[in-house]
């Protein structure tokens, strides 16, 4: 890796890993071609009972949901100005905005009618949530973009750094307001499935469980994603940092659990995640692995190890997995009728969005200022 | 008034004629792989409206048949239309709800987002649309009834204003004890345009019937008036936490300088 200080030189290391995952991304890039000409019925296994499968669960639905680090940290760092958190805050926001990237992607693919993508912004659906996440990814990943700006100009058009700088605290705020908005309506989605979405999962108020869970993933992701990076660029970052950011993930944490409880006691359906059924279990799992046992790491001394931050984020962010999975997938069967199991093409491509994921994130980390810039302190303030 | 469409199941003799003047107005193919009758009659994006046919035991404990025709309800409220984010799904005064193919695109939040699974897609197509029953809303526009109405030997339908059909199908099933006490349609998410009555329970007819009473748009309309206001006052807040606390930052270095010094 050419260091910052040496002329513009880019660089981009061949592990084979890389080649690995290059490969993964032409694959996935030829199936997509392929469905994008074709059609939805060659490449998938979605029918008119699951007119919903894979790609909105982990490309859309996840894939929001794990980069809702961007905008929790831009909250925390940028506008609460804890200066204490800056050391993180570049990477979870470029893991985010790449995040944003792939979801517009994965939804690009998804629907039928692709060269009409741009009708929702004239003719106005108004009365349906998904026209606000419509409306919300397309700004969030738009201002995402301009804030990149002010990394970007810091090589690339270095004029024009100062005026990204000076827009800066205005984008982080509506940086926040999007995401926010749309986090929770990808949750608001499911309020029209009253009749099909178990119980266990459908809720009054899913939306507010789509938006705390969004925000609680947002510092598990920045630990998996610093203990990967730590080990590929050997920087690391003070457990400290980690932990107390953690800590707002495990208040967050309580808050939805005591939410949950509240919301299956008042509807009467508390009962059901205990009688053995296929959904019961799931929701158990989610439950047990993805808040339970990650409040008990966050709040015991297990957190003050690169391990203990290690799982914390691994359980988090797979339990947030699981239960969009979970709300798309497994909650609709019973309803269906029907089962699913994605094809093989479904999956290549879902692999194939966060290869190039991985590899663009790689990229950006080793030709601009992400992980180290001490020196950058209080400038976006 | 809009109109509507009252379904008298004892009446139907199970001869298809509908799905097939549905298939010649409205110009679908026939579907090579889902029959429009029978046991295994499925809707699709060919198949508009099919009649089922179902095994069941009437009152008297004896094994009977019943056809049962499917279509589009016609919400009052629909899912669809409101849950659509282009506007491709909408409710027209005269009842039927609409579909203009140049505004989807095709994600098929409508199909998740229907009580009853009509929309189907075109999945073996590369550019596919959403289709369904749209109570041949030209026909009802001049007046007429729909397709599949006007072709019935059994007069299994009558075509009216919703409102006056409700009554009538109250009377039938009052006077005569053949039926059951209810009325499909009548409050089924809100009601609907096409209202049922039977002589069997309509759970055993495969009907959906434990679906809410409320209209499903109801569900998400609090939400989407409430958002910009949200998100005004969520900006509001942030601007204000923001320079709060960078003031605050300030301050608090500025008095650790003086503390050093």
């Amino acid at each position: 890796m050419a260091s910052h200080a040496e002329a513009q030189k880019w660089g981009f290391r061949i592990t084979p890993i890389r080649v690995l995952l290059l490969l993964l991304s032409a694959v996935a890039t030829a199936i997509i071609i392929y469905r994008l000409v074709t059609g939805l019925g060659t490449v998938t296994n979605l029918s008119d009972e699951w007119p919903w499968g894979l790609w909105i669960a982990f490309d859309v639905m996840c894939g929001v949901a794990l980069a809702g680090g961007g905008y929790g940290t831009a909250l925390i760092v940028h506008v609460l100005h804890r200066d204490y958190f800056l050391p993180i805050a570049r990477s979870a926001m470029l893991t985010s905005l790449i995040g944003y990237l792939l979801v517009m992607a994965g939804l690009f693919l998804d629907i039928g009618q692709w060269f009409n993508f741009w009708r929702p912004f004239v003719s106005w659906g108004h009365s349906s949530v998904l026209f606000e996440v419509f409306w919300c990814v397309s700004c969030y990943t738009t201002v995402q973009i301009l804030e990149f700006t002010e990394i970007a100009t810091e090589r690339v058009g270095t004029k024009f750094h100062n005026i990204a700088k000076a827009a800066l605290p205005v984008l982080m705020i509506v940086g926040i307001i999007f995401p926010t908005l749309h986090q929770s309506s990808l949750g608001g989605l499911y309020l029209l499935m009253v009749d099909k979405l178990y119980p266990l999962w459908w809720s009054p108020i899913i939306f507010l469980f789509f938006l705390i869970s969004s925000f609680f993933v947002g510092p598990a992701m920045i630990c998996v994603e610093t203990t990967l990076a730590g080990k590929a660029y050997d920087h690391w970052i003070p457990i400290p940092i980690l932990r107390k950011l953690i800590r707002i993930s495990g208040y967050a944490m309580i808050i939805y659990l005591i939410l949950k409880i509240y919301d299956l006691m008042s509807r009467d359906v508390f009962g059901l995640m205990f009688n053995g059924t296929f959904e019961a279990n799931m929701f158990l799992i989610e439950m047990v692995f993805g808040i339970i046992i990650p409040i008990f790491i966050c709040f015991s001394g297990f957190s003050a190890s690169r391990t203990g931050l290690f799982i914390f984020g691994l359980l988090v962010s797979s339990g947030v997995v699981l239960n969009r999975m979970n709300v798309v997938i497994t909650g609709m069967i019973r309803s269906t009728g029907v089962s699913y199991v994605p094809s093989l093409g479904e999956f290549i491509v879902s692999a194939g969005l966060v290869a190039m994921g991985v590899l663009a994130y790689c990229f950006i980390v080793e030709n601009f200022r992400i992980l180290e810039h001490d020196d950058h302190r209080g400038h976006a303030a | 008034m809009s109109k509507g469409v009252l379904i008298d199941l004892t009446k139907c003799v199970g001869c298809g004629g509908c799905t097939v003047a549905c298939k010649l107005y409205n110009d679908n193919k026939w579907d090579e792989k889902t029959p429009t009758m029978g046991d295994k009659a499925k809707l699709t994006d060919k198949n508009w409206t099919v009649v089922h046919r179902k095994e069941v035991k009437n009152k008297e404990g004896q094994p009977v048949w019943r056809f049962v025709k499917e279509q589009c309800f016609h919400c009052k409220e629909p899912a669809c239309a409101s849950a659509c984010f282009a506007k491709a799904f909408q409710k027209t005064k005269e009842g039927p709800v609409i579909y203009y193919p140049h505004l989807c695109v095709g994600c098929r939040y409508c199909m998740v987002a229907c009580p009853f699974n009509i929309a189907k897609f075109q999945w073996d197509k590369a550019f596919p649309l959403v289709t369904k029953c749209t109570m041949c809303s030209n026909k009802v526009t001049k007046g007429e009834a729909p397709a599949c109405v006007s072709v019935c030997p059994a007069g299994v339908f009558k075509y009216g204003d919703r409102e006056e059909l409700l009554k009538e199908a109250k009377s039938i099933i009052a006077k005569d004890s053949k039926y059951v006490k209810h009325i499909f349609g009548e409050e089924e998410v809100g009601g609907t345009e096409w209202i049922y009555i039977s002589d069997i329970p309509f759970e055993q007819l495969g009907f959906k019937t434990n679906v809410t009473k409320r209209p499903l748009p109801s569900y998400t309309a609090a939400y989407m008036h409430a958002t910009p206001y949200v998100g005004i006052a969520w900006g509001i807040v942030l601007t204000g936490l923001y320079h709060y606390t960078k003031r605050r930052n300030q301050i608090s270095k500025e008095n650790n300088k003086n503390i050093k010094a």
